[in-house]
C-alpha cells in the first residue's frame, strides 16, 4: 500500500493538572490512508479530542511521532503548523465556531484571508462551497439568522473552502438534532464519496455506522480497530 | 494578510460594540484635541507678536521725556526732548540705524469739499527709516523742505484713500488745519497697529512745519519732541544700545550720579515679547497637561484591547484553527487598536479645528493657528500610541495555544 497521508507512532499526550500529570493518550499506533473515512469512538475522557487535535496539528505531541502526508509534525514551527492547517486540513466543531455578526459568505472565506489565494477568487470559491452544501441561498445570513444544521452546513463549507486533503470533525453532530445529524452525516458521506479523507469523533454509535472505519479509545489507548462491514448510507436514513 | 482586509477585519471589530469603541476613543480624541488647541493658541499669540514687533519696525526704542521729580512730588512740567538729542544718539551710540525726532497733533485735513480729520505728525526722513516704511508714490521731503518748515505733505493710504479716492494727489493742495501743503508724496499701506487702530491715519510733514504753524514753539525748548523713536540694526545688543542711550542723554541732561532719569527708554519690541513668553509658558504647560491625557488615553486603550482579547479568545482559537498565524493575530489587534486610535485623533483634530474656527469667528483669545505639522504630529503620536498600548495585548493574543484559545469558555 501507498504511504499513510498519517502515520502516527507511539503518540502520547500529557497534562499537568496542579501537581499531577494525567495522560490523555498513553501511546497511539495509527494509519489512515488517503480516501477512508473513519469514526473515532469511545466513551468521555477517553481521549478522542485529544488525538483529533493532534492529528489536526492544534496541539503537539508530548512524545512519539506523527506523520502528516509524509512530514514531521513535531518538525515543523507554529508558523509551518498554521500553514498545514489552512492548506491541508478542514476542521467542523461541535459547536460550529463561526464569527456571530458575520455572514455566511464571510464565515466561509474566513480561512482565505490567511492563504495566498488571490482575493478576486474569492467570492466563486464561496458560493461553489456553499452550494455544495446546499445553502447558496443564504449566503448574506448571519449565524444567528440560521437553524443549527445550516450552521453546521455553514461551517463544512469552510472546511472545504481550501480544498483540503483532509476533514476533521470532532462530534459535529452533537450539538443537531436527529434528523439534522442525519443530514450532516450524508454530507460527509458524500465528500468521502468525492475523495475527501474524513476523520470524525463521536461517542454515539449510530453516528459511526456512516464511517467506513471504526476506532475505539478507552482511557487514552486505542483498543479497537474495525472495518465497518455493513456501511449504512445517511442520505437513506434521513429520507425514511 | 492585506492591509485592506486587516483594515476591514478592524473596522467590523470595532463596529461590533460602538459604544465601547467611542468611549474607548474618547481619550484619545480629548487628549489629540486639548494638544492641537493648545498649540493653536500658543500659535496664533505668537503670530499676533511676531506682526506687533513687525509693525514697529524691528528692533525699535522710544524715548521720551520724563517729570521732573522735585523733592518726591510730581512737577507738572514735563522734561522735553529735542532733536539735537535725536542727532546725538544717532550720531554717538553705536549699533544704531536711525534717530528720529517726533512730534504728532491731530487735526482736520480738507482737499476739495471732502475734509477729514486725521493724526498730523512732525518727521523728517529718518522717520520713514526707523519705521522701514516706504513712499508709494511721489517722493520723500528733501534737506531744504525739512530745514526750512516747508508746506509738503506726505500723506497715508487711508488719507489718500479718503480725499484722493480714484484721483492722483501728488502735487495737490491739501488744506493741512488753518494752511495749504503741497502733496509731495503717498506712503505705502502699513494696516492696523499692536493696538488695532490704523496706521495709515496719518499725514506726515518736516517736524518744523507742524511745530511752527500747530504745536507752537516753547521758549525754553525750541526744538522740542515728542518723543525720539531710536532703530538699531538687526542682530544688534539692545541692551548695551541702551546702556549707551541712557549714558548720553544723563551726561546731556547733567543729571548727577544717584539722580533719577529724565526721560524714558522703552524697549517696545521686548516688552510686547516678554508678554508673550508668558502667554506661550501657560500654554506649552497646557500642551503637556493635554499630551498627558493622551496618554492617559492610551492606558485606556490597552485596557480594552486586553478585554477584548480575553472576549475574542475563542475567535482567535478558530482563526488560528484556519490558518492564521500568530503574526496575523499579533496584525490583527494591533490594527485594531491603531485604528482606534487613528480615528479618535482625527477625530479629535476635527473637533480642534472646529474649537479653533469657532473661537476665531467670535474673537476668542489672540486667534488660533493650526500648522499641519502639529496636525500630523498628533494624528502620528496617536497612531504610535495605538502601537505602544496595543502592542502588548496584541502581543498576548497572538501567543496563545490554537487549542487552548478554541476551548476557551
Ligand atoms: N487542557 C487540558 N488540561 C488538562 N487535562 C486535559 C486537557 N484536555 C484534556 N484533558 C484530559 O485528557 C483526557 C482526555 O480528554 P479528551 O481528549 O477531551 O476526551 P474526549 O474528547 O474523549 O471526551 C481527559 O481526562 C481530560 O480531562
Ligand atoms: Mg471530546
Amino acid at each position: 500500500m501507498s504511504q499513510p497521508l498519517l502515520r502516527v507512532r507511539q503518540a502520547k499526550k500529557v497534562y499537568a493538572m496542579g501537581n499531577e500529570l494525567v495522560w490523555a493518550l498513553k501511546g497511539v499506533d495509527l494509519d489512515i490512508y488517503q480516501g477512508e473515512f473513519v469514526a473515532i469512538m469511545g466513551s468521555s475522557g477517553s481521549g478522542k479530542s485529544t488525538m483529533m487535535n493532534l492529528l489536526g496539528c492544534l496541539d503537539i505531541a508530548s512524545e512519539g511521532s506523527i506523520a502528516f502526508a509524509g512530514q514531521e509534525l513535531s518538525s515543523l514551527s507554529k508558523n509551518e503548523l498554521a500553514s498545514v492547517r489552512n492548506q491541508r486540513i478542514g476542521f467542523v466543531f461541535q459547536q460550529f465556531n463561526l464569527l456571530p455578526r458575520t455572514s455566511a459568505l464571510n464565515n466561509v472565506t474566513l480561512p482565505l484571508l490567511y492563504s495566498k489565494i488571490p482575493e478576486s477568487d474569492w467570492l466563486s470559491r464561496a458560493k461553489q462551497c456553499l452550494e455544495s452544501v446546499g445553502l447558496a441561498s443564504r449566503m448574506d445570513h448571519h449565524p444567528s439568522q440560521l437553524s443549527g444544521g445550516q450552521q453546521q452546513r455553514v461551517a463544512i463549507a469552510r472546511a472545504l473552502i481550501n480544498d483540503p486533503l483532509m476533514i476533521l470533525a470532532d462530534e459535529p453532530t452533537g450539538a443537531l438534532d436527529t434528523q439534522t445529524g442525519l443530514e450532516v452525516m450524508a454530507l460527509f458521506q458524500q465528500l468521502n464519496q468525492q475523495g475527501k479523507t474524513i476523520v470524525l469523533v463521536t461517542h454515539e454509535p449510530e453516528i459511526a455506522q456512516f464511517a467506513k472505519r471504526k476506532l475505539t479509545f478507552r482511557d487514552g489507548e486505542l483498543i479497537s480497530d474495525v472495518r465497518n462491514e455493513y456501511v449504512k448510507q445517511a442520505a437513506k436514513e434521513s429520507a425514511a | 494578510m492585506k492591509i485592506v482586509i486587516l483594515l476591514k477585519t478592524a473596522i467590523t471589530a470595532l463596529r461590533v460594540n460602538v459604544l465601547r469603541s467611542c468611549l474607548t476613543m474618547l481619550g484619545i480624541i480629548i487628549g489629540v484635541a486639548a494638544v492641537i488647541i493648545m498649540v493653536a493658541m500658543g500659535a496664533g499669540a505668537q503670530q499676533k507678536v511676531d506682526e506687533q514687533i513687525k509693525s514697529l519696525g524691528g528692533n525699535v526704542f522710544f524715548v521720551t521725556g520724563a517729570f521732573r521729580q522735585s523733592g518726591g512730588a510730581r512737577s507738572a512740567s514735563v522734561v522735553k526732548i529735542n532733536e539735537d538729542d535725536a542727532n546725538l544718539i544717532e550720531k554717538q551710540v553705536p549699533g544704531v540705524e536711525a534717530a528720529a525726532p517726533y512730534l504728532s497733533a491731530s487735526g482736520q485735513v480738507i482737499y476739495g469739499n471732502l475734509n477729514w480729520s486725521t493724526e498730523i505728525d512732525g518727521i523728517d526722513n529718518r522717520y520713514f527709516v526707523v519705521r522701514d516704511w516706504e513712499i508709494a508714490s511721489g517722493r520723500e521731503f528733501t534737506a531744504a523742505e525739512v530745514s526750512r518748515g516747508s508746506k509738503v505733505v506726505i500723506i497715508g493710504e487711508r488719507v489718500r484713500s479718503e480725499l484722493f479716492g480714484a484721483s492722483d494727489p501728488i502735487g495737490q493742495t491739501l488744506r493741512v488745519t488753518n494752511f495749504n501743503a503741497t502733496v509731495i508724496g503717498v506712503l505705502n499701506e502699513k494696516g492696523q497697529d499692536a493696538r488695532g487702530e490704523d496706521q495709515d491715519d496719518v499725514i506726515f510733514l518736516p517736524i518744523k512745519t507742524v511745530r511752527n504753524k500747530i504745536t507752537g514753539v516753547t521758549a525754553t525748548n525750541p526744538k522740542s519732541v515728542r518723543f525720539i523713536q531710536v532703530s538699531a540694526y538687526d542682530g544688534e545688543d539692545m541692551g548695551y544700545i541702551e546702556e549707551e542711550m541712557t549714558r548720553l542723554l544723563r551726561q546731556r541732561m547733567r543729571i548727577p550720579v544717584g539722580g533719577d532719569d529724565l526721560f524714558r527708554i522703552r524697549n517696545v519690541s521686548e516688552m510686547i515679547a516678554t508678554r508673550a513668553e508668558t502667554i506661550q509658558v501657560f500654554n506649552t504647560l497646557l500642551a503637556w497637561v493635554a499630551s498627558v491625557s493622551l496618554v492617559v488615553g492610551g492606558i485606556g486603550i490597552m485596557n480594552i484591547m486586553l478585554v477584548s482579547v480575553t472576549e475574542r479568545t475563542r475567535e482567535i482559537g478558530l482563526r488560528m484553527a484556519v490558518g492564521a498565524k500568530p503574526s496575523d493575530i499579533l496584525y490583527q489587534f494591533l490594527i485594531e487598536s491603531i485604528v482606534l486610535c487613528g480615528l479618535g485623533g482625527f477625530i479629535g483634530v476635527m473637533i480642534a479645528y472646529g474649537f479653533v474656527f469657532i473661537g476665531n469667528q467670535y474673537g476668542i483669545g489672540a486667534g488660533g493657528i493650526i500648522e499641519t505639522q502639529v496636525v500630523l504630529l498628533s494624528l502620528g503620536f496617536s497612531g504610535l500610541i495605538g502601537v505602544f498600548f496595543g502592542y502588548y495585548p496584541a502581543l498576548k493574543a497572538s501567543r496563545l495555544a490554537p487549542i487552548d484559545a478554541l476551548r476557551y469558555e
